[in-house]
């Protein structure tokens, strides 16, 4: 099915002659070009599938009717109502600030992890490195409720520390496996050199390991926010009724019958989480071209 | 080739924490010890907070037991996250073969950031999203209204049909993300190599494709099992009164009836299914990577 690919090896190419001198003709070849176009439509109607609902949102966002109806009638007013709302707008700076906070922290503590487990080997490390994931393999479902649960015995009780708090161990798996997968592509011989030309060890991270890693940590921090701003789990059960983020006070809006004002702040969240996604997407690629 | 950087001083397990330590004491702190805790609640009488007296029980997890509807919801909530992944898999595969081995170049690039993008935007405004293309006088109610003669009314809102297209939507990403990490990992030259010895297409797919991809096709699908099996949020959104699932039901209990020890134990028995799942994935996934 890849007839058009001249990257393969010559040397197989011409294996494949020499081994199977009466290969059928044209025909099959035709099948393949069939098949590969129902793929290439395949391939667009999932994309299709996951775009319609919010280019449906996106569209209702700028709708005059209240009520969705068609046919479609322009208008800013539900951006407008948007500016006026307190609640939601400083339920969206508050979700910002966490985000932020989230960001730095999980960044810091995230690289440091990373470096110990590139620098040093040990007995157990294994083992070490799997307990940094239970937060992303156990439902956040669960992992919120405990949180909720253990922070009201120690006192601390819901709001905005016992967000930040979970946030951050939720977002420190992401930086890691960013910034992990970026130090891979480092060659450790580099901070030896720099140690054998007398560098101290601050000296080597800041100037040698850091720099060469920095796509990486930038990587890993854009991840740190976009899990900070997009949760909603965790932060449902950690947040003062008074005091959430956006996506809680977004949830409580829906529940109570919403207002075309949410599909307004809706619109813009998933921009600026796609774009914070997108600018992630250059510095570190998913398993594009290697 | 790791080393220990600065190896005259301490042992490397000893300079590995002094840079790991922070992140494992922030986890500990927000993940481990919250779920200790949780355990403990979850034998408990009585929440000590509310002053009462409390003993250790295990009537929690009895009532679970004995409680037919909570059996029945556990069951409930197993189906619809293995019909979730099932249609995940399923539909994830086409496209992520068309992605890794067919289309080449920028469009794939292009394709790809599509497909993933959506899965970096905020989970609960794309659930959200559906109201307006499922409910009576949405999107598909107003298509199907204008192609079809009659009137036709469809409301999908609110349904069973509703929470799967949801839940499908929002992972379908993770398991194109997953197959195509796998796919993209088998070597051309292996396919080229068997179709020279004349194997057709489905002989391919079926003993050389398939089985190579196996592995991550099976960490894509525990990846989606694992939060569905905890869903709240989309239920409630998408199913309405028909929404009724074990993590409706444990939500209720921290928010609604504040049973936190029923609600601890009920969490307990999940994570205990949900780890129990866990392994018997990378067990298989293991023994097929053989």
């Amino acid at each position: 099915m890849k007839q058009h690919n001249t990257a393969g090896p010559l040397e197989l190419d011409s294996l494949a002659i020499s081994t199977a001198p009466h290969t059928p003709s044209r025909r099959p070849w035709s099948v393949g070009a069939a098949l590969g176009a129902i793929g290439y439509g395949y391939v667009v109607v999932v994309i299709g599938f996951l775009y319609l609902p919010i280019l449906v949102m996106a569209l209702m966002s700028a709708n005059a009717s209240p009520l969705y109806e068609l046919p479609f009638h322009f208008t800013v007013h539900w951006y407008q109502a948007l500016a006026d709302d307190g609640v939601l707008k400083a339920a969206a700076f508050r979700s910002i600030e966490i985000a932020l906070w989230t960001t730095l922290l999980s960044t810091i503590l995230g690289v440091m992890a990373s470096l110990a487990f590139f620098r040093y080997d040990f007995a157990g490390k294994r083992f070490l490195q799997a307990m940094l994931f239970p937060p992303m393999a156990i439902p956040w479902l669960i992992t919120g409720t405990a949180m909720l649960i253990f922070f009201f015995a120690i006192g601390i009780g819901r709001g905005l520390h016992a967000i930040l708090l979970g946030h951050v161990a939720l977002a420190l798996p992401y930086v890691i496996i960013v910034v992990g997968a970026r130090l891979r592509t480092f060659s450790p011989e580099l901070e030896l050199a720099a140690r054998s030309l007398g560098a101290s060890g601050w000296q080597i991270t800041w100037r040698v390991t850091l720099p060469a890693i920095a796509p990486g940590v930038v990587a890993g921090a854009l991840f740190g926010f976009a899990v900070s701003f997009d949760q909603f789990v965790v932060s449902y059960f950690l947040s003062d009724p008074g005091e959430t983020t956006l996506p809680v006070e977004i949830y409580s809006a829906i529940r109570k019958g919403f207002t075309p004002e949410i599909n307004a702040i809706s619109t813009i969240i998933i921009v600026v989480s796609m774009g914070t996604m997108l600018i992630v997407s250059r510095l570190y690629r998913f398993g594009g071209e290697q | 080739m790791k080393f220990a950087l600065s190896s005259p001083q301490g042992r490397p397990l000893v300079r590995a924490m002094t840079l790991a330590g922070p992140a494992y004491m922030w986890l500990l702190l927000a993940v481990f010890l919250p779920l200790s805790v949780m355990l403990f609640y979850s034998f408990m009488s009585d929440v000590p907070t509310s002053g009462g007296n409390w003993s250790l029980t295990f009537q929690n997890y009895l009532t679970f037991l004995d409680e037919p509807l909570y059996r029945k919801l556990m069951v409930r909530s197993l189906g619809l996250s293995a019909q979730v992944t099932l249609i995940c898999t399923v539909l994830g595969f086409p496209c992520a073969y068309m992605l890794a081995k067919v289309i080449r170049g920028r469009s794939r690039e292009a394709l790809f950031l599509l497909i993933i993008l959506p899965f970096w935007s905020n989970g609960l405004v794309r659930i959200f999203s559906w109201n307006m293309v499922l409910r009576s006088g949405g999107v598909v109610d107003w298509v199907l209204n204008h192609l079809w003669p009659w009137p036709v009314d469809t409301d999908l809102m609110f349904s069973y049909p509703a929470i799967v297209i949801g839940l499908v939507h929002s992972y379908l990403p993770y398991a194109v993300l997953t197959a195509y990490l796998s796919l993209q990992a088998i070597d051309d030259s292996l396919i080229e190599a068997a179709r020279s010895m004349g194997a057709g297409r489905l002989t391919i797919l079926r003993r050389l494709i398939l089985p190579l991809a196996m592995p991550g096709m099976l960490a894509g699908a525990v990846l989606t099992f694992v939060p569905v099996v905890g869903a709240f949020m989309e239920p409630r959104l998408l199913g309405g009164r028909k929404g009724t699932f074990i993590g409706t039901v444990i939500e209720d209990q921290f928010v609604a009836v504040f049973n936190w020890p029923l609600g601890a134990a009920l969490s307990f028995t999940l994570l205990a299914l949900v780890l129990a799942i866990l392994f018997i994935g990378m067990r298989l996934s293991r023994r097929k990577d053989k």
